[in-house]
Formats: C-alpha cells, sequence, structure tokens
C-alpha cells in the first residue's frame, strides 16, 4: 500500500528576476516500510520537496497523498493534525528545544498528540539511543551527536508511519554520522517505518531501498517507478 | 487544558531561562506605579480635602434664609452617620460702643465651631494671631480689629449689639470660613450661639442666613452629601469642599495634573517596553513556535500556549507590583506623614484589581501583535531558518491598544485632554526619533572609513541593523526624554508653580474704595512702602435675563449654579486681557466699540450658567439695564491672589455706574499696622486678609510637589525598563555575531570596543533626539497644560548628550558583557 504519493507537484516562487521553479513536475510514491532517498546538489530544491511532502508547504500545482489522504487538500491545521498522528521529523541541525531537558524534548509530540503515559514512553525512546543516562540533560550540555541521538528519540517515539529526515548527519564528523546512521536505519527496520530521506551523501544515499535525483527540482534519475 | 499545561510549562522554563525580564519588569513598574499613585491620589485627595475643608470650616455646610435646628432632623441623620455637626447664625447688625456705631456681621457659633481649621486670636488689633480653640464664653464677644479700630474700642472694652451687651475677650484675627468671596463686607463679631436670643435681634423673617456645618470621614460626608441632597429643600444650599475656594480649587486641580501626568507616563513608557519585551519574546520563539507546528501543534493550539502564558507573566507580574504598590504608598504616607492629618483611609482593593486590570490591557494590547505573528510563523522554517511569518501590520493591534490603554487611563485619570497630551506626546515623540534615528543611521554609514577597526565595527553595526537601530534610538531616546523631563524639566515646572505663589504674592484685598479716595488711598500705601497699586474698576449688578429670556425661567440646576445666578455679580472692565486669564473660546476684545457691549465670561460662570458664545447677558446696575454679548471665555488662574472677575467688560460700558474700585497688595507683619490708619481714613474701604488661605494654597503646593516627586521615581524606572529593553532588544544577534568574530581571530576587547562605540553612537543620537523632544515637551507642558511659563535651557542639551553616551554606552556595554565573554563555541553551537 501507498504510504506517500507526489503527483506532478511544482513549487514556484517569485523572484526579482521572475518566477522561479524549485520544484518542478514530482511525481513518484513511496510503498509502506520502504526507505527513500532523495539526493541531487545543493540548491536543488530537496529540503523545497521535503516540507512539501510532510505538509510543512503548500505546492504551486499537484498535489501530495498521505496514506490516502490528500494533503494538500487540508488546510494548515489540518495538515498539523495528520502530522501529530502519522509524521516524525529528524533535521540537520537537530532543533531541540534549547530550553527544555533531553526528556522533555522527547515527551513533546506525545503531549502534543495528547497520549498518556509521555514520560514513560520517552524514557524509553532515550533508552533505545542510548542515552537513557542523560534524561535531565539541556541540549547545550549534549554533544553534537548526542543531540541528533535526542532527535531521533523524539521522532520515533510517538511511532510515526512515516519518517522525514532532511541532512540527518550533515552537522556531524563523519564517524559521529556514522553512528547516527546506523541508529536512524536501526530505528527504522525496528518499527517498520516509512523513511523519507534527503542527503547529498552517497553513502547514506545507497543504504535506502530507493534513491531518487533531484536537478533544479525535476527528477533526472535514480529509480523512480517502485 | 492541554495548552494550559503546555504553557504553564513553557512559563516556568522562560522564568528560569530570564526570558520574560523585561516584559514582567516593564508590567511590575507600570502596576506598581499605578497602585502606588492609586493608593496615594486616595490619600492626597483626602489631606487636600482637609485643607480645603478649612476654608468652609466644615467639609460640608448647608446654608438657608429659614432658621436650620440644631437639633433637626439633618443633625440627627449627620450624627447617626457619624458626622460632627454644628450650626452658625449670621446676620448684620449695627454694633455701639461709646456713641459710636458701626455696622458688623454678627456670626453666633454653636459648640465644636469651626470644625475644620481654628480660629486666630490676637491680642491687640492687627497684632499676630495665634491658633485658638473653644468659643467666647457667654456674653463675651470676639470682634474683628476693623470693627475694634473704627468703633475705638480695645480688648476688655464692651460693645451694645441689640439688646445685649458684651465684653470683648479677644481680637478675632481669622476665621476660617471668613472667605474671599467679597460677599460677607461687614468686619465680623464673633459671640456664642446661645447669646443670639437675648440680643433679640433675630425674629421670624429676620434677613439672617442659618448654617450647618458638618464633618467627619470622607466616605461618610460623601454619603451624608447625597442623602441630604435628596432630602433637603431648594431654598436651602448645599457647600461642599470643591467649590469652597477658587484659589484651593485651582491648586488642587494642578496637583492632580502633576500626578496624573507622572502615573501616565510611566503607564505609557511601560507599554512600550512591553511592546518591545514582547517583540522579542516573539522572535525567540519563533523555532519553537514553528517545531511545535510540524510537530502536529495547530495554530489555535500555538496562539493559547502563548496567549496563557503571557496571561500568567501579567499576573505574576501584577501580582508583584501590586504588593510592590502597598509598599510604596506606605512609603510615601511616611513622607508624608507630617503633612497628612488624621486617620488615612484603608487600603482597599480597587487599585489592585485596577493594577491587575492594566497588567492584562497592556499584555494583551501590545504583545498580541507580535503573538499574532507567532501563529503565524511557517512550520517550513524548521527547514528553512530565514523564513519569517508574513509582516506584521503593527497599525490595528497597536492601535486597539492605544485606545484599550487610554479607555483605562480615563476612567482612572478622568482628564482626557491630560491623556491626550501625554500619548500624543509619546507618540508623536516617538515618531519625531524615528524619523530622525533613520536620518542619523543613514549619516552614520558615510561616517565609518576613518577611525579604528572597533569604530568602524561599531558603526557597521549601527547602519546594518538600519530599522532596528533606529528603533532602538527611539527607546533610548522616550527614555532619555523621561530621564531629562523628570530631572531638569520638572523642577522647573515645580519651581514655576511654587513661584506663582512668590513670597510677596498679594496677601491683603482693599476693595470698596471709593473713585475719590483712590489717590491718597494709593498715596499712603506708597508712603508706607508698598508699591502703587493697581487698582481695577469693580461695580455690582444682577443678572436678570439670558438672551432676553428671564433667569427665572432657566435657573441652573446645582446648588452651586444657582448660587452664581442669584447672587450680586461682581463686574469690571477692562481694555486688554489681565495676567492670569487666558482666552479659551472666543476673542478677547482689541477695538471694543461701546454701541455693542461685550462681556468676558470666565469658564467657571459659563460651564454653571451653560452660556455659549454670542449668548446676551441682562444686567441690573443699580437701576439701569445693561446688555452685553459674550464674546469670549477665560480660563483664570486663582490661585495668583489678584483681583480677577467672573465677568469683564469692554470698555465704554459701565464706567458711567456708580461703582467703586478694588485691589490686593502684599503687606508683611511690619506694614499691617498701617491698616489700622488705613480704615480710620478711609472708612469705606473693606480689607480682606488673604495670608492665611495663601499659605494654606502654598502648603498644598509643596505637599503635592513632594508627592510628584515620588511618583516620579516610578517614571524613572519606567524609563530604565524602556532602556533595558531597547539594549536587549538586539541581544541575540549580537551574541551571534561576537561569536562570529571572535572566532575569526578578534580579541575581547575589540569586540567588546566594536560593542561599545556602537552603544555610544546610539546613545549619541538618542542624547541628542532626547534634549530636542525634552525641551519640546517641557515648553508645551508648562504652557499648554499648567498655564506657566517656561524658560529654556541650555542644560538639557548638555545633559541630554552626556546622559545618552554615558547611560547608554555604559549600561550597554555592560550588558553585552557577557555575550561577547561567553565562548563562541557555545554560542556557535547553539545557533
Ligand atoms: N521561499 C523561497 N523564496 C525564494 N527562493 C526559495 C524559497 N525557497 C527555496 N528557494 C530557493 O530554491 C532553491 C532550492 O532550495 P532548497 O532549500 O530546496 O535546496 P536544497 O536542495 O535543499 O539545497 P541544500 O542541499 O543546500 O540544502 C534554492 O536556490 C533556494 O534559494
Ligand atoms: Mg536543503
Amino acid at each position: 500500500m501507498q504510504v506517500l504519493e507526489s503527483r506532478h507537484v511544482s513549487k514556484e516562487v517569485s523572484s526579482p528576476d521572475g518566477t522561479l521553479t524549485i520544484v518542478d513536475d514530482v511525481s513518484f510514491a513511496v510503498e509502506r516500510g520502504q526507505s527513500l532517498a532523495i539526493v541531487g546538489p545543493s540548491g536543488s530544491g530537496k529540503s523545497t520537496l521535503l516540507a512539501i511532502l510532510a505538509g510543512l508547504e503548500t505546492p504551486t500545482r499537484g498535489a501530495v497523498f498521505l496514506n490516502g489522504h490528500e494533503l494538500t487538500a487540508l488546510d494548515e491545521d489540518g495538515r498539523a493534525a495528520l502530522r501529530a498522528r502519522r509524521v516524525g521529523f529528524v533535521f540537520q541541525s537537530f532543533h531541540l528545544v534549547p530550553s527544555l531537558t533531553a526528556l522533555e524534548n522527547v515527551m513533546l509530540p506525545l503531549e502534543l498528540a495528547g497520549l498518556a503515559d509521555a514520560a514513560a514512553t520517552a524514557r524509553g525512546a532515550l533508552d533505545a539511543v542510548g542515552l537513557g543516562a542523560r534524561l535531565g540533560h539541556y541540549p547545550r550540555q549534549l554533544s553534537g551527536g548526542e543531540q541528533q541521538r535526542v532527535a531521533l528519540a523524539r521522532a520515533f517515539v510517538g511511532r510515526p508511519d512515516l519518517l522525514f529526515a532532511d541532512e540527518p548527519t550533515g552537522n556531524l564528523d563523519s564517524a559521529t554520522g556514522a553512528k547516527v546512521a546506523e541508529l536512524l536505519f536501526g530505528l527504522n527496520r525496528a518499527a517498520g517505518t516509512t523513511l523519507v530521506l534527503v542527503t547529498h551523501e552517497r553513502e547514506l544515499a545507497r543504504r535506502c531501498d530507493r534513491v531518487l535525483e533531484l536537478d533544479a527540482g525535476r527528477l533526472v534519475g535514480g529509480n523512480a517507478a517502485p | 487544558m492541554r495548552a494550559l499545561r503546555f504553557a504553564l510549562a513553557a512559563f516556568l522554563r522562560d522564568a528560569r531561562g530570564g526570558e520574560l525580564g523585561v516584559l514582567a519588569g516593564a508590567i511590575i513598574v507600570a502596576v506598581t506605579a499605578l497602585t502606588a499613585v492609586g493608593f496615594f491620589t486616595n490619600r492626597m485627595a483626602l489631606g487636600i480635602r482637609e485643607q480645603a475643608g478649612t476654608v468652609l470650616a466644615a467639609d460640608l455646610r448647608l446654608e438657608s434664609g429659614r432658621p436650620l435646628e440644631a437639633d433637626g432632623p439633618y443633625v440627627a441623620e449627620a450624627r447617626r452617620r457619624g458626622l460632627a455637626a454644628t450650626r452658625l447664625v449670621g446676620f448684620a447688625s449695627v454694633v455701639v460702643a461709646g456713641g459710636t456705631t458701626q455696622l458688623a456681621s454678627v456670626v453666633a457659633a454653636g459648640k465644636g465651631y469651626p470644625l475644620r481649621g481654628s480660629l486666630k486670636l490676637a491680642p491687640a488689633p492687627f497684632a499676630p494671631g495665634v491658633a485658638s480653640r473653644g468659643l467666647p464664653a457667654p456674653g463675651e464677644a470676639w470682634v474683628d480689629p476693623r470693627l475694634l479700630a473704627r468703633l475705638g474700642v480695645a480688648v476688655g472694652g464692651e460693645l451694645a449689639l441689640g439688646a445685649e451687651r458684651f465684653r470683648v475677650s479677644a481680637v478675632l484675627d481669622y476665621r476660617p470660613d471668613q472667605g474671599t468671596g467679597f460677599q460677607d463686607l461687614a468686619p465680623t463679631i464673633l459671640i456664642p450661639a446661645g447669646d443670639v436670643a437675648a440680643t433679640r435681634l433675630v425674629q421670624p423673617g429676620s434677613r439672617a442666613t442659618w448654617s450647618l456645618l458638618f464633618a467627619g470621614p470622607a466616605d461618610a460626608v460623601e454619603g451624608y452629601a447625597s442623602w441630604l441632597r435628596a432630602h433637603k429643600s431648594d431654598a436651602e444650599r448645599l457647600i461642599d469642599v470643591g467649590e469652597s475656594s477658587e484659589q484651593m480649587k485651582s491648586a488642587t486641580e494642578r496637583a492632580g495634573r502633576f500626578l496624573n501626568l507622572a502615573a501616565l507616563v510611566t503607564v505609557l513608557l511601560a507599554a512600550v517596553a512591553v511592546a518591545m519585551g514582547a517583540r522579542r519574546y516573539a522572535t525567540r520563539h519563533l523555532d519553537t513556535a514553528a517545531l511545535l507546528k510540524c510537530m502536529g501543534a495547530s495554530q489555535g493550539f500555538v496562539l493559547r500556549v502563548t496567549v496563557l502564558e503571557l496571561t500568567g507573566v501579567a499576573l505574576a507580574a501584577a501580582l508583584l507590583g501590586t504588593l510592590a504598590g502597598f509598599a510604596a504608598q506606605a512609603g510615601l504616607g511616611y513622607l508624608v506623614r507630617g503633612l497628612v492629618r488624621g486617620d488615612l483611609p484603608p487600603p482597599s482593593l480597587a487599585p489592585a484589581a485596577l493594577g491587575l486590570g492594566t497588567a492584562l490591557v497592556m499584555l494583551v494590547g501590545f504583545a498580541l501583535a507580535p503573538l499574532l505573528q507567532l501563529r503565524q510563523v511557517p512550520p517550513a522554517r524548521v527547514l528553512r531558518h530565514t523564513l519569517e511569518p508574513p509582516p506584521l501590520r503593527y497599525g490595528l493591534p497597536y492601535l486597539v491598544a492605544v485606545a484599550t490603554l487610554a479607555l483605562l487611563l480615563i476612567g482612572l485619570v478622568r482628564d482626557p485632554r491630560l491623556i491626550g497630551y501625554a500619548a500624543g506626546g509619546i507618540a508623536l515623540a516617538g515618531l519625531a526619533l524615528f524619523g530622525a534615528g533613520l536620518g542619523l543611521v543613514r549619516a552614520l554609514k558615510r561616517l565609518r572609513g576613518g577611525a579604528g577597526i572597533a569604530w568602524r565595527y561599531g558603526l557597521a553595526s549601527v547602519a546594518r541593523r538600519g530599522r532596528e537601530s533606529a528603533v532602538q534610538i527611539v527607546a533610548f531616546g522616550l527614555g532619555l526624554t523621561v530621564l531629562l523631563l523628570l530631572v531638569l524639566v520638572r523642577n522647573d515646572l515645580l519651581g514655576e508653580w511654587r513661584r506663582t505663589l512668590p513670597p510677596d504674592a498679594p496677601n491683603h484685598f482693599l476693595i470698596n474704595i471709593e473713585p475719590a479716595d483712590a489717590a491718597p488711598l494709593a498715596d499712603l500705601l506708597v508712603a508706607h512702602g508698598v508699591p502703587r497699586p493697581a487698582l481695577a474698576p469693580w461695580v455690582r449688578a444682577r443678572l436678570t435675563a439670558v438672551n432676553g429670556a428671564p433667569l427665572k425661567t432657566r435657573m441652573p440646576k446645582t446648588d452651586r449654579g444657582r448660587a452664581f445666578a442669584e447672587r450680586e455679580q461682581n463686574l469690571s472692565w477692562s481694555a486688554t486681557l489681565p495676567a492670569d486669564n487666558r482666552v479659551v473660546e472666543g476673542r478677547f476684545w482689541e477695538h471694543p466699540d461701546p454701541r455693542r457691549p461685550e462681556v468676558s465670561v470666565a469658564s467657571e460662570f459659563q460651564e454653571e450658567l451653560g452660556l455659549k458664545l454670542h449668548d446676551r447677558l441682562t444686567f441690573d446696575v443699580a437701576g439701569d439695564t445693561v446688555e452685553a454679548e459674550v464674546t469670549s471665555v477665560r480660563k483664570v488662574r486663582w490661585d495668583g491672589f489678584r483681583p480677577n472677575f467672573f465677568l469683564l467688560f469692554a470698555p465704554g460700558v459701565l464706567e458711567s455706574s456708580t461703582g467703586t474700585l478694588m485691589t490686593s497688595v502684599h503687606l508683611d507683619a511690619a506694614q499691617r499696622p498701617l491698616l489700622t490708619e488705613l480704615v480710620r481714613r478711609f472708612p469705606s474701604v473693606t480689607v480682606f486678609d488673604v495670608d492665611a488661605l495663601i499659605s494654606q494654597v502654598r502648603d498644598l503646593v509643596d505637599r503635592a510637589a513632594l508627592a510628584v516627586e515620588y511618583v516620579s521615581a516610578f517614571t524613572l524606572l519606567a524609563g530604565l525598563v524602556v532602556l533595558l529593553a531597547a539594549i536587549q532588544a538586539t541581544r541575540d544577534e549580537r551574541r551571534y555575531e561576537s561569536a562570529v568574530l571572535r572566532t575569526l581571530g578578534a580579541s575581547r576587547r575589540t569586540v567588546l570596543l566594536g560593542v561599545a562605540a556602537e552603544f555610544v553612537a546610539l546613545g549619541l543620537c538618542a542624547g541628542l533626539l532626547a534634549a530636542g523632544a525634552a525641551t519640546a515637551i517641557g515648553w508645551l507642558l508648562a504652557t499648554r497644560l499648567f498655564g506657566l511659563g517656561y524658560s529654556l535651557d541650555a542644560t538639557v542639551w548638555l545633559a541630554g548628550i552626556a546622559g545618552g553616551v554615558l547611560i547608554v554606552g555604559l549600561s550597554g556595554t555592560l550588558a553585552a558583557r557577557d555575550v561577547v565573554t561567553s565562548p563562541p563555541s557555545r554560542t556557535l553551537r547553539e545557533g
């Protein structure tokens, strides 16, 4: 079954030199449990496409379906509600809330979804990324790799159907990056989550079931068909 | 529910992290100032009321041309409400001593008189009086020195009043209710009320005035006054403190204005700080809001969390502010303890509610706009940091905020004009500062070539931030303007106010001067070292009709208005607008045409009688009918103690009527004996001693000035909070920049010098602009609002520039120090 489908998605922005097409007629679909890498040079529109797929932004044309729901037909709050139940995120720059402890950061999506037992669940998730001893630490007391592990725990704690990751290792040295990647794929396998990963690291992309290549907003290669 | 829990957590977190400092600080200062002023104005009002009450010898006075019984229902009700009451009977009578007769005004006083203030007795005529208690014993009288002088009777002598003889046991130098209205012209003789019957002068139908005097706690008096208003007859006239003395009222109003102005500016400044704090709060929470939305929070949820959190801030700050306000007003009570007599009102909860209301209005009003923006932050900001919420339309929310605040303040201060001036002044100053700030920032761009790296970096920062810098200059400028106004202009203003009552202010009115006596009387004064007085013509008349309609058909509703309408009017004329007068409506004549008589009325008269420009007033002047058109309305400053008139005619109308002249002069203690000679040589002249009233007004001014100084300390605090908010505004950006600079190899010293250069430049601009603003505002305040003179002062400019450079430069650099010194790695890692 298709968890995510992109149908003729385009994004245009107006700039001083006329209309700029950032994402150009992108269509593809992702099956449940699959992992998909989107690669391409810097500025090719990867992050923009990811934002549209996750409903953070709206496309200029085309439609996105998440679990069969037309995401692009919903308003911002509707999209947010869908995300709260089905979607997790990992970002290049971690995006932990600086004034929350590791535990509180991981509890955040659970509390937003109104789940009981948030603390216990979150503790389990932090244990799973090997940070069970750092529950009370604030982001500034953690190394970059540790912060990203907290972010991973936060992304998986709500058992999302779909995980979006934008350059999850981009801010880390290669050794730490490798460790975080290991953890990401491990958790993904264990939870059976569908993964959409934006990266320009070939190594990381190769570990995914499929790779899509983007250039100047267009799909130019990779195994576009499932 | 979820939002509430989130908000609570966020509140605790942000409070811990120091995110809320400026915001809460601003609210605390505003609430403290308002509650303290609220409490204090209560006390001031009480003190002033008492002070003014001495002019009535009571808090409340009921007068009637028919007997008012000392054991009647009015007094019974007053006693039931815990008020003290006594009775006066006043009538005119001839006094005889050794073959000489004189007309005197007899006052027969009941036990307890005067209920407010005290009588002053002197051992010999025109000797200094000493405050004393009690009343003359039966068969004794205390007599006005002028009367004794005319009768040739000394203390210990006897005089006859009707069928009874009285022994003069003291000279009556002063009684608190002797008045300044020139209504009771004859000198007073005070006897005990029990002796009235024996004189057989007061019979049913006699011309006499019966008065009941009441005094007590303010709220009891208020309650009783409204009861009395409902139960008394129209023929009985109720006089309260507010209308007892124009001079006192004038001074009281001005005192209230000063106080309210200080409180108003405090609140408005605090609002500016709140707006800045909220902006910073919003900017710092953009990322979190985006993240929450990314994780599935709805717009409404984000808004609820923020609003709830800030409501928490408002509640906490209001609570702290109210407590501080309580403490502050206690300090105030201590400061003025010698001045306020009697029991102070117990602290009520009203100021606390007011504080809470203000806190909420300020926060909702001035923080709402940036908060609404938080709600709209695009969630994709988590992927692309430069994504900002759609630009704010500040206009509408701030307009709503200002309107709400204005309504709140109007409810509090009940002086829309004052609020208009204060709010308009701050808004105008803000706009002007912003414009000028932008200009200066542009100019700085060109300056940055020469100086060292620190200067270059500092000036570049100012220039690059452009609008942001201009906003900072506005905030610094406003803060400095207020500091300047407080430190320099306030003193000028208060000093100016005190000078309206200089030591040589006229303290005696001489009235009823026959035109023939004018020259010799002036010569007599000059011979005793008194400057030659200016004499004002004075004609008595009755108002008979307005626009042709008899006065009876359009009687004013209020007791005061009726009294105004019915009493004999004092008319005068003048070719020029007298000093102490300001035309508020219409135009004062320049070339009056005697065939079209014009009259100018004082604003009090106009209000009480409901007159409009171009109304025709008809007077009966000793049998002749005079009609004149109202061509201007004057605001009169009565507290200058110079002869002033409700009704002033253009020249060429009244000159032919029989009238007298009046003047006011200053006599010091050594010159007072000349009065004995004066009243002997010019028996028709009546002398009024207003020394006591002047010292009452002076006392009031001093007390109010003290209170204003105290309250303006809060204004000062508010100014400082605005400065702080402005320094905080660019803190995050600066933290990041300095980390980058230091990573690139700049020394800590260079970065700090750069920051210092930036703040010094900002301070210089702000100080310069603030000096200009303070001068303009000071001039406006003085001339428009307080009717005082104002002289330009060069020190304002020096102080402005020096203060700007020092205060902004130093405090900005100090505040930025930890930003600069914290390890760059940490800053960069946190992003
Ligand atoms: N709202 C916008 N307005 C203008 N230009 C935009 C906007 N959003 C994206 N762009 C432009 O679109 C292009 C694609 O941006 P995007 O962030 O998607 O690239 P990317 O492939 O993620 O690059 P990188 O690998 O460097 O992260 C860039 O040139 C960017 O400047
Ligand atoms: Mg990208």
